[in-house]
């Protein structure tokens, strides 16, 4: 079993500067960053790599970090302008035990993060989960489309912070 | 010249096999499957969005709506991994119930997978059967805590009630009784000749696509990887007791087949059995309330915390913030990702085997869509 | 046989109106659409089952909405589930009923304040008769529900009454 540090010290050797830090201050969860366009890259790598093998992405979340400047508008509701969006990944090596957690953060205006669905196929419904919650675009995902929520629904992406309900959808009342 | 189309079939939303809401769109060539299409979320309830909106005691009953089947198995889930997050520790009694209680879902949970697999295929009494034993683990249920499916029973850091009198006996009357409900089920379904020769050798689920698509659970169990959360990654208490892990064998057919599937769950009802006898064996005294915390309030951090549901692994990510409500919910949840592998299971065969497939996975939409 | 061949063995007449034939006609077999939603289509196919046995008061799931005299809404409507509920009951042969089963589908249940993508009662796009409460109603409120339509039914008539 290899800690969250040893890992973070081959990747780091291995592609520099876009793995950007090991964030330990948290509890219970150590935290490697790493930069959305290289997403596919460092997976591929953690994947194959003998001393890694993480076969199994166990989990992507989709994450509003809620940290932009909330501006007023005329109707008394919230927007966030500006922040990030964030990509959590917990992936696991069923051969070797090993346990990491990446997170890669892109900006909420146009947020956009490599995909891993080539890597591990169960990606493909989690980013399309993510995308249709956050609106997180997935650069080359083979079928992007919203997965749980309407094909049609125009409203936004619920699960942002500053999400606001319509009024109807299809002639129909939504709120109660 | 002879030209070839393809034609599009529509199966569902509903659709008396697809097991919910499920939509599935069938490209076909004759009656040949080339592409399969699920489309979701005719069941998205929002949850996570509650999660947001409400105090970590009140998101219990929300967790219980996720996958409704196994109600005491998800709590029991959302429970430790907010323990986790606070670092409680809770009595040993409790420890105790709380297996009881999941193992009893898990065997419920297993009757309805095997009983409704039955009846895709086109078999009815295993059902009926099954159904009335079902309603026994019900009423033991209900006895416990008022609710006969959702049940909010399983606190954070302890139990809503102690065991009823006299529900020692009655489990232990139910067990007896539902062995011999196992080797009626076996001698009507599983080796039947019809039902072997619709499940065996279909819908084959390799075991290294299996860890791609990170399937868990019995789907995994039966593509022959030993993997259950309960011994590799132990919580609760699991590690005090001797049960096994069965795995498929391709015994009618190669391994990973539906039939593997299927026979798994068999197997590990029996082996749930096992686990409560054990556990109501060394039912310790005690009281249940006193890791009751009065006010949940994590300090900010996250984590993932897994445990083993009759459906595969159900994992919750928790993100604090410091606040009462926690800041963000992800569900790992199973039957979502399982799902996800019935296109590549469902290439080249033909259409009735679909229903076979599909019924092999054991979703509940609750849970893929939450 | 039984009673009933001796009593009827040579050539009796019965005499009734015809709105009590035809009202015991339909509320004897009710068949329903057997479709489920959500967690409350559990406990309808409980009450299905052995223990509880809807058969017996002539309900008999059958897969077409063409030939169906009843639907059970067991469970949340989404809005994406909405249309498609309303499609199955325009598709059903006249006369219909619906029995709304839980809170979800009375009124929301208990995703009527956060729900983003909830239909906050399936009788914003359908009519339905009778509403059982719960969440999820007891396989003996369901059955309650349908009783309910039953008496319903029997106080039907052809005849438009003047108000
Ligand atoms: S009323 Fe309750 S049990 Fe029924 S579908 Fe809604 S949440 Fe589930």
């Amino acid at each position: 079993m290899k800690s969250s540090e040893e890992i973070f010290a081959i990747l780091k050797e291995k592609f520099g500067d876009a793995v950007l830090q090991l964030n330990t201050k948290l509890p219970k969860e150590a935290v490697i960053e790493i930069a959305p366009l290289k997403v596919t890259e460092i997976c591929w790598f953690l994947r194959d790599n003998e001393e890694l093998q993480f076969d199994n992405l166990i989990l992507l979340t989709g994450l509003d970090d809620d940290n932009g400047e909330k501006v007023k508008l005329e109707d008394g509701t919230t927007e966030t302008k500006g922040g990030t969006l964030s990509v959590v990944y917990h992936l696991e090596s069923m051969k070797l035990g090993n346990r990491i957690v990446l997170r890669t953060a892109t900006g909420r205006e146009n947020p956009e993060v490599e995909t891993v669905s080539k890597v591990w196929a169960c990606a493909d419904w989690h980013e399309r989960e993510a995308y249709d919650m956050f609106g997180i675009k997935f650069l080359n995902h083979p079928d992007l489309r919203r997965i749980l929520m309407p094909y049609d629904w125009e409203a936004g992406y619920p699960l942002r912070k500053d999400y606001k309900n319509p009024e109807f959808y299809h002639g129909m009342k939504v709120p109660y | 010249m002879l030209k070839t189309e393809q034609m599009v079939l529509n199966m569902g939303p509903q659709h008396p096999s697809t097991h919910g809401v499920l939509r599935l769109e069938l490209e076909l060539e004759g009656e040949v499957i080339i592409n399969v299409k699920p489309h979701l979320g005719y069941l998205h309830r929002c949850f996570e969005k509650h999660c947001e909106a409400m105090t970590y005691p009140q998101i219990i009953p929300y967790v219980d709506r996720l996958d409704y089947l196994a109600s005491m198995n998800n709590e029991m889930g959302y429970a430790i991994a907010v323990e986790r997050l606070l670092d409680i520790k809770v009595p040993e009694r409790v420890e105790y119930i709380r297996i009881i209680m999941a193992e009893l879902q898990r065997i419920a949970s297993h009757m309805v997978a095997v009983g409704t697999y039955g009846i895709d295929i086109g078999a009815f009494t295993p059902f009926l059967y099954l159904f009335r034993d079902r309603e026994r683990i019900l009423t033991l249920f209900e006895k416990t805590c008022g609710a006969r499916l959702l049940y909010n029973y399983i606190w954070v850091g302890g139990l809503s009630h102690d065991l009823p009198i006299n529900f020692v006996n009655e489990t232990r009357d139910f067990l007896k009784d539902f062995k011999k409900t196992v080797i009626e089920v076996n001698n009507l379904l599983s080796y039947n000749k019809i039902f072997i020769e619709r499940t065996a050798n279909v819908g084959v689920l390799p075991v290294d696509s299996a860890i791609n698509y990170g399937i868990t659970g019995p789907n995994l169990r039966a593509s022959g990887l030993k993997w259950d959360i309960r011994r590799n990654d132990p919580y609760s208490i699991y590690d005090r007791f001797d049960f096994e892990i069965p795995v498929g064998e391709g015994k009618h057919g190669q391994v990973g087949d539906c039939w593997d599937r299927y026979f798994l769950r068999v197997q590990e009802m029996v082996q749930s059995i096992r686990i409560i006898e054990q556990a109501l064996d060394q039912l310790p005294e005690g009281e249940i309330t006193s890791a009751l915390p009065k006010r949940i309030k994590p300090v900010e951090g996250q984590i993932y915390s897994r445990v083993e549901n009759p459906k595969g692994e159900l994992g919750f990510f928790i993100v604090s913030k410091g606040q009462l409500q926690p800041f963000r919910v992800k569900v790992r949840p199973p039957s979502f990702i399982n799902l996800s592998v019935l296109g590549e299971l469902c290439k080249g065969h033909l259409i009735a085997d679909v229903v076979a497939i599909l019924g092999s996975i054991d979703i509940v939409l609750g849970e893929v869509d939450r | 046989m039984g009673l009933l061949d001796t009593e009827f063995s040579d050539d009796n007449i019965v005499i009734t109106k015809v709105d009590d034939l035809l009202n015991w006609a339909r509320l004897s077999s009710l068949w329903q659409m057997s479709f489920g939603l959500a967690c409350c289509a559990i406990e309808m196919m409980a009450t299905s089952a052995s223990h509880y046995d809807f058969d017996r008061f002539g309900v008999i799931p059958r897969p077409s909405p063409r030939q169906a005299d009843i639907i059970i809404i067991s469970g949340t409507v989404t809005l994406k589930m909405a249309t498609r509920i309303k499609r199955l009951y325009e598709q059903m042969p006249d006369p219909k009923y619906i029995i709304s089963m839980g809170s979800c589908s009375n009124s929301g249940g208990p995703y009527w304040e956060h729900g983003y993508h909830v239909l906050k009662g399936v009788d914003r796009v359908i009519p339905v008769d009778v509403y059982v409460p719960g969440c999820p109603p007891r396989p003996e409120a369901l059955l309650e529900g349908l009783l309910t339509l039953q008496e319903k039914i029997r106080n039907e008539s052809l005849v438009k009454k003047a108000v």
